[in-house]
C-alpha cells in the first residue's frame, strides 16, 4: 500500500519544473489559496505541495510518470466550481491543473461532435456549437466550469429531463493513467460493445481512475424557439405533486423546477434580482424546447391548462429571452443567495424517484425543523434530484451546527434510501459525502469499488481520499 | 386615475439589420415583439394602478399585426387597448409619429399619466416620449429610473440623466418616459390571457384623427430625410491585462476610478 506518501522535496519539485517549465510551477506560499479547496470550502481546506499548470497530454503523462515512481500523490483540477470538495489535495502531493489544456477544435459535422481539451470552459463548448447551428445540452448552472470537470462529476442540471447528462453526450476520451500510460477509452463511433464501458466508467470516477486530457462530444440539432412557464401554488407540496402531471402531458418538458416563496425572498434581499411573478407560496418552473412555433404553443396551451385544472394559481408565460431571463437569473441565483443570506452552508444532494418527490419535501422540513435548522429544499424536481440546502444561522454554535447538519444528513439520507433514492444525484462523493457512502450502499459495493480503483491505480496516487477511502 | 402607456413593436433580433443595397432597415424580417423598454413602461403603470385604483390603455401606431402585442398586453393586465393602423401614417419620422400618437391620445379623451418606454429597439431616437409631450403641451420628465410617489394629483419621480440624477415632482396631466430595470415586468397570465382572448384591440385611421390635415401625419409630415443608415460600431470592448495580480488589480482600479465607477 502507498500511504504514506512521500513528502515532496525541493529535489521532485525541479524534477516537475524539468518536465514542464518553471514559469508553470509554484511551491509552497506561491500556491493561490483559491486551489487549496472548490466551491465548497466546508468539505475540506488543503494546500498542495506543488501546483502545475499543464500544456498537453505529454506532460501529464510525465507528471504521472514520475509522480507514480516516487509515490506523491495527485490531483487533477479544472475550474474549481465543484461543490463536493473533489478537486483538493487531501494528502498533499501535486494539483495539476489542466486549465491552461483549453484548446477546442472545430465542430466535426459529419459526425456532429466537438473535441476538447478538458480546461475548455462548458460556455465556451456551448458557445461553439451554437455558431454552427448545434447544441450540447447539458447544462448545470454554472457555466464557467471547466469540460473536463462535468465530464469527470458526469455535471447533470437542470435539462436533463429532457436530454440527459453529461454521459449521455461523451462518444470518447484520451486520458493518462496514474502510471502515465496514455489510453483512448471507445472512439467517434455511435454504438460500441467492444469489451468493457470504461468510458462511461470513468464519467463520474471524479479523478480518482485516471486525468482526462481530451473528450469528443455528441450535439444535438439546435431547437428553434424556446418558452419558459411559471405555474404559482400555494404550498409546495402542491407544486410537487405537479410534477407528475407535467410529466404526463405528450410534449417533453426542458427542464422542471421549483422554488419556495422563502428562497425567491432570500435571493431578491441578497442580490436585488427581483422575480416576476409575486403569486404563491411555491413555483413550478417549466421549460420547453420545440423546432417550431406550433409545436411550442400547442405545449405551452396544454401545460398551462394542466397546471390550473391541478390547483395553480394561475401559469404566466416567459416567451421571450427577456422575460425568461428575468426567471433565470432568480434561479440561477439560488446558491449565492443563499451563500449571503447565512454564515455556512451544507448540502444535500439526493435524487429520488420523480413519483416520490412531494413524499421527501414534506418528510424533509420535518428532518430539518426536529434538529433546529433552516433547510430550503429547491432544484430539479423533472429528474427527482432534489437539492436540500441546509443554512446556518449567525447565532447557532459550531458544535450545534455541525451536530444538528450531521443528525439531519443521515436522517436525510436514509429517508432517500427508503424512498427508492439514491445519496448523490449529481454533485458528486467527494470529501463532502465520503462518511455517508459506506452506509448508503453497503460493505460489498465499498468493496467492489475498491477493486476498481485499484485496478486502476495501484498505488493510489490520483485524487486519494476521494469517493472511496483505503486510508481510514 | 387614466393611464395610457405608448407602445411599439419591433424587430424580435437583438441586431438590427440594414439592407445594404437600399441603406434602409429591415423590419419585419423575422419575429416581431413589444420594445422591451415598453413593457418597463407598463409595469409602472399597472403597479400605479394597483396602488390608485383606474385603468390603464396600451396605445401604438403599427401594422395591424400589432394586434399580438396588445393581446400580450392585456395578458399582463392592461383594460383597453388600441392600434392607431393607416397607410397614412406609413413613413413617419419622429415628428409625424409623435403627433399621431399625441392625436390618439386627445381622441382618446386623453389622460392623467402617459407613460413610454426611455426608447425604442430600433428607431433608438429616445425622442419620441417628449415629443408626444410638446404636442399635448403638457409637462414630462425622460429617462425616468424610479417612480419615488404618486398620488390623485401628481407623480414624483427619479431621472438619471447622463452625468446627474434629478428628483422633480409633476402634476397631471403629465408624461414620463421610464428606463429600463426601473422595476422587473410581469409575465403574461394564461388565465388573463383566456379571460381577455374576446376582449376587443380598437384600430382607428386617419379619418378618426381629431386634426384632419394630412400634411402632419406620415412621410408628408416627417420632414427628416435620412441620407444614409449604418448599424452603429460596437460599443462593448473587453479588456485584457497583463502583468502581476497586484498590477492587474491597479489597471481595473484606474479604468473604474476613470469611469467613475468608484
Amino acid at each position: 500500500m502507498a500511504f504514506p506518501y512521500k513528502k515532496m522535496t525541493d529535489a521532485d519539485f525541479n524534477s516537475i519544473r524539468k518536465l514542464t517549465s518553471s514559469d508553470r510551477v509554484f511551491t509552497g506560499s506561491e500556491i493561490a489559496s483559491e486551489y487549496f479547496r472548490d466551491e465548497m470550502p466546508e468539505y475540506g481546506i488543503y494546500q498542495p505541495e506543488l501546483y502545475v499548470e499543464v500544456l498537453n497530454t505529454a506532460e501529464v503523462s510525465a507528471i504521472m510518470k514520475y509522480a507514480y515512481e516516487h509515490n506523491i500523490p495527485v490531483v487533477c483540477r479544472g475550474a474549481g466550481t465543484g461543490l463536493a470538495g473533489g478537486a483538493t489535495c487531501k494528502y498533499g502531493g501535486i494539483m495539476l491543473s489542466v486549465m491552461r489544456m483549453n484548446h477546442i477544435f472545430p465542430v466535426d459535422h459529419k459526425n456532429q461532435t466537438i473535441t476538447a481539451e478538458p480546461g475548455a470552459l462548458l460556455v465556451d463548448i456551448q458557445t461553439a456549437a451554437s455558431k454552427e447551428g448545434l447544441f450540447y445540452p447539458p447544462d448545470p448552472g454554472e457555466k464557467t466550469a471547466s469540460i473536463g470537470g462535468n465530464v469527470i462529476t458526469n455535471a447533470g442540471g437542470m435539462k436533463a429531463v429532457r436530454y440527459g447528462l453529461t454521459r449521455d453526450f461523451v462518444r470518447c476520451m484520451e486520458v493518462v493513467l496514474p502510471d502515465g500510460s496514455i489510453m483512448n477509452f471507445s472512439s467517434n463511433v455511435v454504438k460500441n460493445t467492444t469489451g468493457y464501458a470504461l468510458k462511461d466508467l470513468i464519467i463520474g470516477s471524479e479523478g480518482t481512475l485516471c486525468i482526462l486530457t481530451q473528450v469528443t462530444l455528441k450535439l444535438l440539432p439546435a431547437p428553434t424557439c424556446t418558452s419558459t412557464l411559471v405555474m404559482p401554488f400555494r404550498s409546495l407540496e402542491e407544486c410537487a405533486d405537479m410534477v407528475p402531471e407535467v410529466l404526463k402531458l405528450p410534449f417533453i418538458p426542458t427542464a422542471i423546477e421549483f422554488l419556495e416563496r422563502e428562497l425567491i425572498d432570500i435571493v431578491e434581499r441578497n442580490l436585488n434580482k427581483m422575480f416576476p411573478v409575486k403569486e404563491g407560496e411555491a413555483v413550478l418552473i417549466v421549460m420547453y424546447d420545440a423546432s417550431s412555433k406550433q409545436e411550442l404553443d400547442d405545449a405551452v396551451a396544454k401545460a398551462a391548462e394542466a397546471a390550473l385544472a391541478n390547483g395553480a394559481l394561475d401559469c404566466f408565460i416567459a416567451g421571450t429571452p427577456e422575460r425568461a431571463a428575468s426567471v433565470w437569473s432568480v434561479r440561477g441565483g439560488i446558491l449565492e443567495g443563499m451563500k449571503a443570506d447565512s454564515v455556512a452552508q451544507e448540502e444535500c444532494d439526493v435524487v429520488v424517484p420523480r413519483s416520490r418527490i412531494a413524499e421527501y419535501v414534506k418528510a424533509a422540513k420535518k428532518i430539518a425543523s426536529s434538529h433546529g435548522i433552516r433547510v430550503e429544499p429547491c432544484g430539479h424536481c423533472g429528474d427527482g434530484n432534489i437539492h436540500t440546502e441546509i443554512l446556518r444561522d449567525p447565532e447557532m454554535s459550531d458544535e450545534d451546527w455541525k451536530a444538528a447538519t450531521k443528525a439531519s444528513l443521515t436522517e436525510l439520507y436514509s429517508l432517500s434510501k427508503e424512498l427508492g433514492g439514491q445519496l448523490s444525484g449529481e454533485h458528486g462523493i467527494g470529501n463532502g459525502r465520503l462518511e455517508y457512502l459506506e452506509d448508503f450502499v453497503g460493505e460489498r459495493m465499498i468493496k467492489l469499488y475498491k477493486s476498481i480503483k485499484l485496478a486502476f491505480d495501484d498505488k493510489l496516487i490520483l485524487n486519494p481520499g476521494k469517493v472511496i477511502e483505503f486510508n481510514k | 386615475m387614466k393611464i395610457i402607456v405608448c407602445m411599439k413593436q419591433v424587430p424580435a433580433g437583438t441586431k438590427v439589420e440594414i439592407d445594404p443595397e437600399t441603406g434602409s432597415m429591415k423590419r419585419m424580417s423575422e419575429e416581431a415583439r413589444t420594445n422591451p423598454y415598453d413593457l418597463f413602461a407598463l409595469e409602472s403603470a399597472l403597479q400605479l394602478k394597483e396602488q390608485l385604483s383606474g385603468t390603464v390603455s396600451v396605445l401604438t401606431m403599427g401594422p395591424p399585426q400589432a394586434e399580438e402585442m396588445m393581446r400580450d398586453a392585456y395578458a399582463m393586465g392592461a383594460d383597453e387597448a388600441t392600434i392607431l393602423s393607416d397607410r397614412k401614417f406609413a413613413g413617419a419620422d419622429v415628428l409625424a409619429t409623435s403627433y399621431t400618437l399625441s392625436q390618439g391620445i386627445q381622441m382618446l379623451g386623453g389622460a392623467d399619466l402617459i407613460i413610454c418606454g426611455k426608447q425604442t429597439t430600433d428607431g433608438d431616437t429616445a425622442q419620441v416620449g417628449p415629443a408626444i409631450a410638446e404636442h399635448l403641451d403638457i409637462p414630462h420628465a425622460a429617462w425616468v429610473s424610479e417612480i419615488l410617489d404618486a398620488d390623485e394629483h401628481s407623480i414624483r419621480v427619479r431621472q438619471n440623466l447622463a452625468s446627474v440624477s434629478q428628483i422633480i415632482e409633476i402634476p397631471y396631466p403629465c408624461l414620463i418616459t421610464v428606463d429600463k430595470d426601473i422595476c422587473v415586468p410581469r409575465l403574461p397570465s394564461y388565465r388573463l390571457m383566456c379571460r381577455t382572448k374576446e376582449r376587443p384591440v380598437k384600430t382607428f385611421g386617419f379619418k378618426d384623427m381629431p386634426d384632419q390635415n394630412l400634411s402632419r401625419y406620415g412621410l408628408i409630415g416627417s420632414p427628416t430625410s435620412v441620407e444614409k443608415m449604418f448599424a452603429p460600431p460596437e460599443t462593448e470592448k473587453q479588456v485584457y491585462f497583463d502583468g502581476s495580480s497586484q498590477e492587474k488589480a491597479n489597471a481595473l482600479m484606474n479604468i473604474l476610478i476613470s469611469k467613475r465607477i468608484l
